[in-house]
């Protein structure tokens, strides 16, 4: 961990150069060279502790979501409310807690369904070329030139009810939100994916497995994707951070969530009024989404190295 | 080739009249608008255990001749026999099992192998391809008797291509490409990227397999002393055709084609004191888009005729099956 890792560089060196004797398995390699990035590290044990607060949380901090108490509103931190307390005098660590659990879920969702959709295109352009190819990325131009905002807008309010009806209220607006959100940042994804592909179809060790018989899928799955990857992961942690923001952008302008749900935007935006009189009820979920957003892009930057064997660490 | 159509029982691949043009596009409408002859009618002939040198420039199209061979590039026109069976028509299905007897070892020992597969990947995975081992046990033995018999350690199964050097990673590559146990190889400059002492352990490793599994080669390389070494006979490519075929003695003791004579010429001498008449040609080697009329040498050549610029000259036998592609010698 990171206490255990020597801090100097110079005592790492000699560590790095030479090779564990005894074989070691792919996942526990991976682990090791995960273990020399620092910040990965660190960020590791920030976001879990973040998901075990809004997992567990609920269960130790015993505090309703919704208690309204007008004796104790807009209180600072303190004992018995340590993030302070809102205008309605409603806890705000125990809604962040339960609210961390939405803007979590669906920061990771929309980055699954984003990385998917455009690995999925960005490989079949990729390895297609032509037509196909040519049609792709026209699609992939389309989107990207799309305004986001006022889509995402349109979107919501054209199927917001529609989903409502079929998943309730509170499944509804969570595949809506993961679909939009996913749905509009595949793009880069796609183009990144294009382009590894484009240049990794041509090496020498893909036309290797081909004279060894390999199939196309057998190509793409075991040869070109796993090296075309580490600028996926990347991308794919950026897109946490996007969703999560993205999320709460649409909460900010009340049409995420419905308003007694209290994700980390929906939070921030009750805030914004009380900025000056009562800035702890802004800074705590500032710094929640901050601190997940952060330590995601380095968990990406630690996961890149440790799955990119040729990077000696 | 003046051979007969129907190769005899001995050779193992037979390639007739071999074309790869690849075409240029351009314009707005992405027409073809040229085609690059990189490959331009090649016969040749490899008998089973027999080693045939490809030897010539830079660009003269010896690499895609191995890999036309192969079907990695789609040959645009042209015949190729394997063990009696048409490797044009194959379907894919066919190929593959194709495959299994036809490998190929590549120039670059960097690029030629997945930097995120271990050792005991790459040289398993012919094995799971063509289901040849039954389970992980199975794999892991026949990957450990194909280390050794390349040359390296059983332990070195679960590193990475990284951790090795250039001459040991070919050995790697040599060891994928046996994996299938093939009866030819098509060697593409296996040794042009390592150095001179690690060139000689490879084609001594080379040789011994090729003694030991009875494999036929197509070695194709720029470096004529190698090439002598290794081969029993050479072919000779200029501008995407053969000009002359002999056995490795016969070829460098009397070369028959202008441009295989100004070619040995340009072979150093490891003596300083034999001076050599350097025979050297006048200008570049055209361009492959337009080839030359006729004869693809007369541009260059010291002894071309007038009707060198406009009959395309065909191999002919010279006597003792040296075959030469030249209006004026043989």
């Amino acid at each position: 961990m990171a206490g255990s890792t020597p801090a100097s560089l110079s005592a790492d060196a000699p560590v790095a150069a030479t090779h564990p004797a005894k074989p070691v398995t792919p996942a526990a390699e991976a682990w090791r060279r995960f273990r020399k990035h620092k910040l990965a590290v660190v960020s590791l044990f920030i976001l879990a502790a973040i998901i075990f607060a809004v997992g567990v949380g609920p269960m130790l901090w015993r505090v309703p979501i919704n208690e309204i108490d007008f004796s104790a509103k807009l209180l600072g931190p303190s004992a018995s409310h340590p993030f302070g307390t809102d205008d309605l005098g409603q806890d705000v660590l125990a809604r962040l807690i339960y609210g961390g659990r939405i803007s979590l879920a669906v920061g990771l969702a929309a980055m699954f369904v984003a990385v998917f959709v455009g690995v999925v295109i960005g490989a079949v352009a990729g390895m297609a070329s032509g037509r196909v190819d040519a049609a792709l990325m026209w699609l992939t131009d389309l989107f990207l030139s799309l305004p986001q905002l006022p889509l995402l807008l349109m979107v919501i309010y054209l199927f917001r009810d529609g989903l409502k009806n079929l998943l309730g209220p509170e499944g509804g607006v969570f595949v809506l939100i993961v679909i939009v959100i996913g749905g509009l940042r595949w793009m880069p994804v796609a183009r990144l994916v294009r382009a590894q592909f484009l240049s990794l179809r041509e090496k020498e060790f893909v036309e290797a497995a081909r004279a060894l018989g390999a199939s196309r899928l057998r190509l793409v799955v075991m040869h070109i994707l796993p090296n075309a990857m580490g600028p996926v992961i990347v991308a794919g942690t950026i897109d946490v951070a996007a969703a999560i923001i993205a999320e709460s952008t649409l909460s900010f302008l009340g049409l995420g969530f419905p308003p007694d749900i209290p994700t980390w935007g929906r939070v921030l935006f009750d805030a914004k009024d009380y900025l000056d009189i009562a800035p702890h009820w802004a800074m705590f979920p500032g710094l929640a989404i901050f601190f997940t957003v952060l330590s995601i892009n380095f968990i990406g930057d630690g996961l890149r190295d440790a799955f990119d064997p040729r990077r000696v660490v | 080739m003046n051979t007969p159509d129907q190769p005899a029982a001995e050779t193992l691949l037979s390639v007739r009249g071999l074309k790869k043009h690849f075409p240029i596009h351009g314009g707005i409408l992405s027409r073809v608008v040229d085609r690059v002859h990189a490959v331009d009618g090649v016969s040749i002939d490899i008998a089973r255990g027999e080693t045939l040198g490809l030897v010539g420039e830079s660009g003269c199209g010896k690499s895609t001749t191995g890999r036309c061979i192969m079907r990695l590039i789609e040959p645009s026109a042209g015949d190729i026999w394997f063990q009696g069976q048409d490797v044009i028509a194959m379907d894919a299905e066919a190929l593959r099992g194709m495959r299994r007897d036809m490998q190929i070892i590549f120039q670059d020992p960097f690029a030629s192998l997945n930097p995120r597969h271990t050792v005991g990947g790459i040289i398993g995975e012919a094995l799971i391809i063509h289901r040849l081992v039954k389970n992980r046990t199975e794999m892991e033995a026949r990957v450990v008797e194909l280390l050794e018999t390349v040359g390296l350690a059983p332990d070195h199964m679960r590193r990475f291509p990284h951790e090795f050097s250039g001459g040991q990673r070919q050995r790697i590559g040599i060891a994928r490409a046996l994996a299938v146990e093939p009866k030819l190889i098509v060697c593409d400059e296996p040794v042009s990227a390592l150095d001179v002492s690690i060139q000689a352990q490879v084609i001594n490793l080379l040789e011994d397999l090729q003694e030991k599994f009875g494999l036929t080669y197509l070695f194709i390389a720029h470096d004529l002393s190698v090439v002598e070494h290794i081969s029993d006979r050479v072919a000779v490519m200029y501008l995407g055709r053969v000009v002359e075929v002999a056995t490795a003695g016969d070829l460098y003791a009397n070369p028959l084609h202008p441009y295989t004579e100004a070619l040995l010429s340009a072979v150093p001498i490891p003596d300083p004191k034999i001076k050599r008449q350097r025979i050297v040609l006048q200008g570049d080697v055209p361009n492959p888009i337009r080839p030359p009329s006729g004869c693809h040498f007369h541009t260059r050549c010291p002894i071309a005729e007038p009707r060198c610029s406009t009959e395309v000259p065909h191999l002919k036998d010279a006597g003792g099956g040296h075959l030469v592609s030249c209006h004026l010698r043989g």
